[in-house]
C-alpha cells in the first residue's frame, strides 16, 4: 500500500481568506505564529524581498535566508473599504495600505486602532502581527 | 513590408444581463463587425478570442466560438491580460498580418459578468491581483485603484471633486450612445448628496459613480494586410503603433502610485513607432475603469504634465469641443466594462470617429487617435495608435 505523503499546507492560514496553501516561503506563516513578520534574503546575491520569496530571478539561486521586519516604515498611501470581496464581509470597514521601508515595502492591512482623523499618508508606522477572530493569522500597520 | 489596417469593427450593445449565452454574445458583436467590413467567414483566416477567465463555466471558448460563427477549420486560440485582453488580442492579430502568416485575422473581445454576483465579481478581480500576499486582506479593484487616487491626492492637491469631473464627462456621452449600459446624466452635485447613489461609498477617496459598470457585452475587430485591406474597405484604418508593457504584479514592488508606468511605457513606444506626439492625437479612448484611472492615464500619456491633469477636465480640454478630446463615447464609467470586449470597443470607437462615422459623438475631422487599455491595476498595459 502507498503511503500518502503529508502535505504541508500552512500557508492556508495566512489571512481572512487564503489562496494559496503550498509555498516554499511556508515559514512565513510559522514566524507569523512566533509574532515576527519576516521577508527573505538571497545569501548569494544580497537581494532582499518583500513579500518573501523562495526563488532570486538575479543570480537564479534559491538560496534564501529569513530577515525580520522591523523598524518603522512610512504610509505610502491606504484606502478604507466599505464594500468587500466575497469572504471579507464580516471585517467591513477595514483599510488596506502600504508602507514603505526604504529597501523594501510592505502590503497589508491598516490597524483599527489608529483614529481615522489621524491616518495620513507619509506617517510613520510599524508592522505586527494579528491573530484573527476564525483562527487565521495575518499583520497589520500600527502607529509607530 | 507593407501596413496593417483595420477593415471592419463591432460591438454588441453593452447591458446588464444579457439574455442568451456567451456564444450568443459573442455573434452580436461579430454580426456588426462582418457586415460592417463586407467579409464572408472564407475571408478570415484566423480568430483570437479574448475574455478574463472564470466569469462564466466554458473553458477554452475559441473553439466554441469558431464553430459558432462559423469560423472553423480556421485555426483559433484564446489569449487574456485581464482587462486588456482585447487590445492584447490586437497586437497578436497585426503581428500574425505583418509577418505575412495570415492575411486577415478576426480579434474577438467578450464577457459575460452577470453570471456572477457583484460580490463574487469582486473577488474575482481582486485575484487579478496578488493571491498569495495580496488578496487574503481583501482586496479588490476599486481599494486598488482608490489608493491610487489617494496618492495622487497627497503628492499633488487633486480633489475628489476633478474626479467627479470625469464622472460627468462620461455620463454626457454615455447618454448619446446606444451601445451604452448606463445612459443617465451624472451631475457634480450627486457626488456629494447622500441621496444619490453615486455618492455612496465604496473604497477612499472612490465612490459609486467614481466606478465604472459593470456589463456583459463583446467587440470584434478585422485587420488585413494592406492589398487586402485596400481591397476591402474604402476607409480603411491603419495601425500606425503599437506599444504594451507589464509592471509587477504586489504593490510592494512598485515605485509609482501617482499614475501607471505600464501606461507610461506603452505609450512612448507607441508614440515612438507612429513618429507622432501626444500633440499630434486628435481624439482618445483611455481606461477609465475609475476616474482616477482617467486622470493619470492624461499624464501617463503626456496630455498633462504629472500632477496637472486636471486642470484639462476642469477646462473642459477632454470634451469632444476640447483640445483633446477623451473617451467621447462615455468610456468604461458610462459605456461599460465587459472586461474582455472593452479593449476592442475603444478600437471601434476610434476607428468610427477616424472614418466620420461616430455620428453625435463625433469630433472634428480626426486624423490620428489613440487607444489605451489597462489590465488588472496597471499590471498589463496596451497603447495604440491609429491613422487613417
Amino acid at each position: 500500500m502507498a503511503i500518502k505523503k503529508e502535505q504541508d499546507l500552512r500557508f492556508k492560514k495566512f489571512g481572512t481568506v487564503s489562496f494559496t496553501a503550498i509555498t516554499k516561503t511556508n515559514d512565513f506563516v510559522s514566524y507569523l505564529e512566533q509574532g515576527k513578520v519576516m521577508g527573505t534574503k538571497c545569501k548569494d546575491c544580497g537581494m532582499t524581498f518583500f513579500p518573501p520569496r523562495a526563488d532570486c530571478y538575479k543570480c537564479l539561486a534559491s538560496n534564501m535566508e529569513w530577515f525580520e521586519v522591523t523598524g518603522k516604515g512610512r504610509l505610502v498611501t491606504y484606502s478604507k473599504l466599505e464594500y468587500g470581496p466575497v469572504g471579507f464581509e464580516a471585517e467591513l470597514p477595514y483599510a488596506i495600505a502600504l508602507a514603505d521601508y526604504g529597501t523594501y515595502k510592505v502590503f497589508g492591512r491598516l490597524s483599527k486602532n489608529i483614529p481615522e482623523n489621524e491616518i495620513k499618508v507619509g506617517m510613520e508606522l510599524k508592522t505586527v502581527v494579528n491573530q484573527l477572530p476564525n483562527g487565521q493569522v495575518n499583520y497589520v500597520f500600527e502607529k509607530a | 513590408m507593407g501596413k496593417v489596417g483595420i477593415i471592419g469593427v463591432g460591438q454588441s450593445a453593452f447591458v446588464r444581463g444579457f439574455p442568451g449565452s456567451i456564444r450568443e454574445l459573442a455573434f452580436e458583436g461579430f454580426k456588426e463587425c462582418m457586415k460592417d467590413a463586407q467579409t464572408s467567414v472564407k475571408d478570415i483566416d484566423a480568430t483570437i478570442v479574448c475574455s478574463a477567465p472564470e466569469y462564466d463555466k466554458q473553458r477554452s471558448p475559441a473553439g466554441v466560438f469558431a464553430e459558432y460563427l462559423g469560423l472553423t477549420p480556421q485555426p483559433t486560440f484564446y489569449v487574456e491580460t485581464l482587462c486588456s485582453s482585447s487590445t492584447t488580442g490586437l497586437k497578436l492579430a497585426y503581428s500574425l498580418v505583418k509577418s505575412g502568416l495570415h492575411d486577415v485575422v478576426l480579434v474577438l473581445g467578450f464577457q459575460k459578468m452577470s453570471e456572477i454576483s457583484s460580490a463574487e465579481s469582486q473577488e474575482r478581480m481582486g485575484r487579478g491581483a496578488d493571491i498569495q500576499w495580496e488578496s487574503p486582506f481583501g482586496t479588490m479593484m476599486p481599494a486598488y485603484y482608490a489608493m491610487h487616487a489617494r496618492a495622487h491626492m497627497a503628492k499633488y492637491g487633486t480633489t475628489p471633486e476633478d474626479l467627479a469631473l470625469i464622472r460627468v464627462k462620461a455620463s454626457t456621452y454615455g447618454q448619446i450612445n446606444e451601445k451604452a449600459v448606463y445612459r443617465k446624466a451624472v451631475t457634480a452635485d450627486m457626488f456629494t448628496d447622500p441621496a444619490s447613489p453615486m455618492s455612496g461609498p465604496v473604497a477612499s477617496p472612490l465612490r459609486v459613480g467614481d466606478c465604472c459598470a459593470n456589463a456583459d457585452g463583446s467587440s470584434c475587430i478585422i485587420v488585413a494586410n494592406e492589398e487586402k485591406a485596400k481591397a476591402f474597405s474604402k476607409k480603411p484604418v491603419w495601425i500606425l503603433g503599437i506599444g504594451a508593457a507589464s509592471a509587477p504584479v504586489n504593490m510592494a514592488g512598485r515605485d509609482l502610485f501617482s499614475g501607471l508606468s505600464v501606461g507610461e511605457i506603452a505609450g512612448q513606444q507607441a508614440f515612438k513607432m507612429a513618429g507622432v506626439t501626444p500633440k499630434d492625437i486628435d481624439v482618445a479612448e483611455v481606461h477609465d475603469c475609475f476616474t482616477i484611472a482617467e486622470l493619470m492615464a492624461y499624464e501617463n500619456l503626456g496630455f498633462a504634465k504629472p500632477g496637472e491633469g486636471r486642470e484639462l477636465i476642469r477646462s473642459k480640454a477632454t470634451y469632444k469641443e476640447g483640445t483633446i478630446p477623451v473617451n467621447v463615447d462615455g468610456g468604461l464609467l458610462s459605456k461599460g466594462h465587459p472586461i474582455g470586449a472593452t479593449g476592442g470597443s475603444q478600437v471601434r470607437t476610434i476607428v468610427l470617429q477616424l472614418r466620420g462615422e461616430a455620428g453625435n459623438m463625433q469630433v472634428k475631422d480626426p486624423q490620428i487617435g489613440l487607444v489605451h487599455n489597462i489590465g488588472g491595476v496597471g499590471l498589463y498595459g496596451n497603447v495604440l495608435i491609429l491613422g487613417r
